[in-house]
């Protein structure tokens, strides 16, 4: 136990809950913002007491394309989350306990693809995608999410399976378990809490997600990123709208994000920070 | 056998979605190739890297995506630390909420973030700040348009300060209790205790967070693109925005893939040192 004075644990509270406060505020006041008539949203004078409307978010739910925007949001961030575990939880397996010389490099060469700038492929992917026909399409942003979270999932998912005792499996095997019963009955249950943590952390990441649905879709295959942003000449008008609309579209997540900090952390940081 | 069809999925997925357009942006960039221009075609040799060079606001946006990374490494880990420190200590009350709420920034769309700070606080008419500027009897600031690089870097900080905080949080609380004690007995003061005690053990976080962060910081595009969209002139325009710019106003793939080749090597760089850390974690562990 460290000692310290009584000024000084006054002092650490008070640090404390103001960086807190400073760093949620402007959260706080969109939040705000979203209940608060267009005109009172862009008052000279700040209005924090006031009595709430639902209008904007009326505006938003019935009269906007909100839902539109909300279902591709939901489409790609979960497709793309389904696929990755698909690939991921066999390819994981694999290198939790099928270990070969290989397997170091394989995971490297993975984690290093997230290193390499989405800039750096988006003419060529625009170009395909323009032939292919997946421009403006919900599906050809879940295939390049899902190629954006993979090294991530795979990752957190091969750390996670780590931790499933091996002699398990052995066990299984000579009952005569194949290799789907390893993956499916034992693997599986055993890290499904890592499992469903790392999908929502893939789904928060491609929620969230802006270079893409801004450059490869334009209407039909349009995610909140892109429906918000629309948002972005509004000064001083339409803040009410602009707030409930961004309201809608982040607090699922960030509650999402609460629950995911730490794995977020060791998502993020491919394994250099043990 | 049976490890290829393991891996096998996941390894060709990422090369046909990662490596293979990877390779075309480098074709690309040798080519001639202009939306807009269909007879224009055939080899280009350097033509695009020289263009690419030659242009003033490549150069420019080469400069702001290093100040961009830089000012926002310094200003995110200097807060993240000191967030991290203020957060580990034990005499906090209720520290585990306000934890979750100072990270809660991290997971805000960029785009909703852009939008806040450029509307809602820096607008100067009917922004937040404005109000607080008129208040303190001064005349409010249009940051974006005077200050649009410090504004920007503002945004960033605010947007990424917490991942450096619960990264460099995480290993603060595998620093051992004893060996703080131990100094402390010694007669060590708070500071000694952190300079000596508490840093070392953080050097290779720290060091990671720098390395990952300056791939992330590599790469902003939502935030530019909704609140100054590059501007004003060219103030703001990082490398991905140009990039974009090149490719979708001028319609010149040429010169977008030259364009594109900096960006991977600038990130490259970075990676390399990163890569190398993870591989040696990784090694320690097997």
């Amino acid at each position: 136990m460290n000692k310290m004075s009584w000024p000084g644990k006054i002092g650490v509270n008070l640090l404390a809950w103001l960086v807190s406060v400073l760093m949620f505020f402007p959260i706080f006041w969109l939040i705000l913002s979203s209940f608060k008539t267009n005109a009172l949203a862009a008052a000279r004078e700040p209005a924090f007491i006031f009595s709430p409307t639902l209008a904007s978010y009326v505006n938003a739910l019935i009269q906007s394309n909100y839902w539109h925007y909300a279902l591709n949001s939901v489409y790609t961030a979960v497709g793309s989350t389904l696929f990755c575990v698909v690939l991921g939880v066999p390819a994981a397996y694999s290198m939790a306990f099928r270990r070969s010389k290989r397997t170091d490099f394989t995971l490297l060469w993975m984690l290093s693809t997230k290193m390499l700038p989405a800039v750096g492929i988006l003419v060529p992917i625009y170009i395909v995608y323009k032939n292919l026909h997946l421009l403006d399409s919900a599906l050809g942003l879940t295939f390049i999410y899902t190629a954006m979270n993979l090294p991530i999932v795979v990752w957190l998912l091969y750390t996670y399976f780590k931790d499933v005792p091996g002699e398990i499996l052995e066990a299984a095997e000579i009952d005569g378990a194949s290799l789907l019963d390893n993956i499916v009955r034992i693997v599986m249950p055993l890290a499904l809490p890592g499992i469903v943590s790392t999908g929502l952390l893939a789904i928060v990441l491609a929620w969230n997600e802006a270079f893409w649905a801004i450059n490869l879709t334009s209407i039909h295959g349009s995610t909140l990123s892109v429906f918000v942003s629309g948002f972005k000449s509004a000064r001083g008008q339409f803040w009410a709208n602009m707030s409930a609309a961004s309201t809608l579209s982040v607090l699922p997540i960030l509650i999402a994000g609460w629950f995911t900090q730490r794995q977020l952390v060791r998502g993020l940081t491919f394994g250099a920070v043990k | 056998m049976i490890s290829f069809l393991l891996i096998g999925p996941a390894v060709i997925y990422l090369f046909v979605w990662m490596l293979v357009p990877l390779a075309m942006t480098i074709y690309y960039s040798f080519r001639n190739y202009n939306l807009i221009r269909p007879t224009f075609t055939g080899w280009a040799g350097f033509a695009n890297y020289a263009h690419v060079l030659a242009d003033p606001d490549f150069l420019a946006a080469f400069i702001n995506t290093l100040v961009l990374v830089a000012a926002s490494l310094v200003l995110t880990i200097v807060l993240g630390l000191f967030f991290a420190v203020l957060y580990n200590n034990e005499h906090v009350f209720g520290r585990n909420i306000l934890r979750t709420f100072a990270a809660s920034p991290f997971f805000i769309m960029p785009v909703v973030t852009g939008l806040i700070w450029s509307n809602l606080m820096m607008n100067p008419s009917f922004g937040l700040l404005a109000a607080l500027w008129r208040g303190l009897g001064l005349v409010p600031i249009d940051f974006l348009a005077h200050f649009p690089m410090p504004s920007l870097v503002g945004i960033v900080t605010w947007q990424w300060t917490p991942f450096a905080m619960l990264v460099l949080l995480a290993s603060l609380s595998g620093v051992p209790e004893d060996l703080k004690e131990a100094a402390g007995l010694d007669g060590a003061g708070a500071w000694k205790t952190f300079r000596h005690i508490v840093l070392p053990q953080l050097a290779r976080p720290l060091y990671a967070v720098v390395m990952l962060e300056s791939i992330f910081f590599l790469v902003i595009f939502g935030q530019i693109y909704v609140t100054t969209s590059g501007g004003p002139g060219t103030a703001t325009t990082n490398l991905p925005y140009y990039i974009y710019l090149q490719a979708f106003s001028a319609y010149d793939i040429g010169a977008a893939s030259a364009g594109a080749i900096f960006a991977v090597i600038l990130a490259n760089i970075v990676a390399i040192f990163l890569v190398r850390m993870i591989y040696t974690n990784i090694q320690e562990e097997a």
